[in-house]
């Protein structure tokens, strides 16, 4: 599956266990899929494919947005809550705190669907659980 | 150094910059050049292999047929002697020694195929295996610009569209309230659902003659008759 396979199959699809989804393909360097989630507009996923894997990515904030002196104890609340938090992790790109979920470059589109929405719930819970250690 | 050291060296350098590359596009086609070469190896040594392993079946076929013959010819030197005819088993005999000599050449020609085997068996495998590891770390590299690819192209697009990244806390407050409010529609709707039972019931009562009961024209017209 490629981007453009994904980004069709999404747009045929008209809901899914009561979501509805809205998806965008970014041009770029690399072809980015933004996936929007009903309910969860304000966090899209962004899907991107590698030779490996189909990657499934969330923005969660901006070191900006951290409170400084807090930094080293969200961090380690990260890393504590990395495993409890079902198929997403966490990780950081440049400046920008994300979650994310890889998954096997030949997974089903089933799969992805469902990698999207728990990536989707899993963005609010976990900014929900960090929201003393952010601005 | 390993390749997961190299990205961490290249983060720590200050490529940590959304878009720049951490492994030179020139260290990226070495890489890719060391893999091509790889499998070029790995092809080459199968075929050498497949070559060596039809050599060693048609020896070990040769060894034992030779093995065979001397036994029989063994065998027909025993009755020659055993008919007297000395000069005969003689000749057998002469044919035993030269059966002999090929019998151990094509042994030390089977040992050399064997041991040719073997290695090339070897060869194969950690071929197989250093190209899974490039492989591996080429995919590395391969994701993290990819992912930082992604990350320039997300945050150019927004750049583009005006529309601005929310922070986070914003964006958990609106899907919360959007939550909020799905909860409240909820409750309404159920509320509304437990009027109408209410009214359902009261209507079921009423057309049973149960509880207050609105006069109806029949029933005004029933009264008057009884008058």
């Amino acid at each position: 599956m490629n981007t453009q396979d994904i980004a069709i199959r999404f747009s045929e699809l008209n809901s899914y266990q009561g979501f509805s989804f809205d998806c965008q393909l970014i041009p770029g360097d690399t072809e980015v899929l933004q996936i929007v989630v009903s309910d969860y507009e304000e966090i899209p996923v962004y899907i991107s494919i590698t030779e490996t894997q189909i990657l499934c990515i969330s923005y969660l904030w901006s070191e900006d947005e951290v409170v400084q002196d807090k930094r080293g104890a969200m961090m380690e609340l990260m890393l504590e809550i990395n495993i409890p938090m079902p198929l997403s992790s966490f990780s950081k790109i440049g400046d920008k705190y994300v979650i994310f979920g890889a998954l096997m470059a030949n997974s089903s589109f089933e799969d992805v669907v469902h990698e999207v929405i728990t990536l989707a719930e899993n963005s609010v819970e976990a900014i929900s659980a960090m929201t003393d250690y952010l601005k | 150094m390993s390749i997961l050291n190299k990205i961490l060296t290249a983060f720590r350098g200050g490529a940590r910059e959304v878009g720049e590359a951490i492994v030179d596009a020139n260290g990226t086609r070495i890489f890719e050049q060391e893999i091509h070469d790889s499998r070029e190896h790995l092809k080459k040594a199968k075929h050498d292999l497949t070559d060596v392993m039809a050599k060693q079946m048609q020896t070990t076929r040769e060894v034992n047929r030779l093995k065979e013959s001397v036994s029989e010819h063994e065998g027909y030197a025993t009755q020659a002697l055993n008919k007297g005819d000395e000069s005969l088993a003689l000749e057998i005999a002469e044919k035993i020694a030269s059966l002999d000599v090929d019998l151990s050449q094509q042994d030390s020609a089977l040992t050399t195929y064997s041991g040719h085997v073997e290695r090339l068996k070897e060869l194969v495998r950690k071929t197989e295996r250093q190209i899974k590891d490039y492989e591996r770390q080429l995919s590395m590299v391969k994701t993290t610009e990819s992912v930082q690819k992604a990350t320039a192209a997300i945050t150019d697009n927004f750049a583009g569209s005006n529309s601005k990244l929310l922070g986070a806390k914003e964006s958990l407050e609106r899907i919360q309230k959007k939550q909020q409010d799905f909860d409240d529609r909820l409750k309404a709707a159920e509320q509304l659902q437990d009027e109408t039972v209410d009214k359902s019931l009261e209507e079921k009562m009423q057309a049973a003659g149960i509880g207050e009961t609105k006069d109806t024209a029949a029933s005004i017209l029933e009264r008057l008759k009884k008058k």
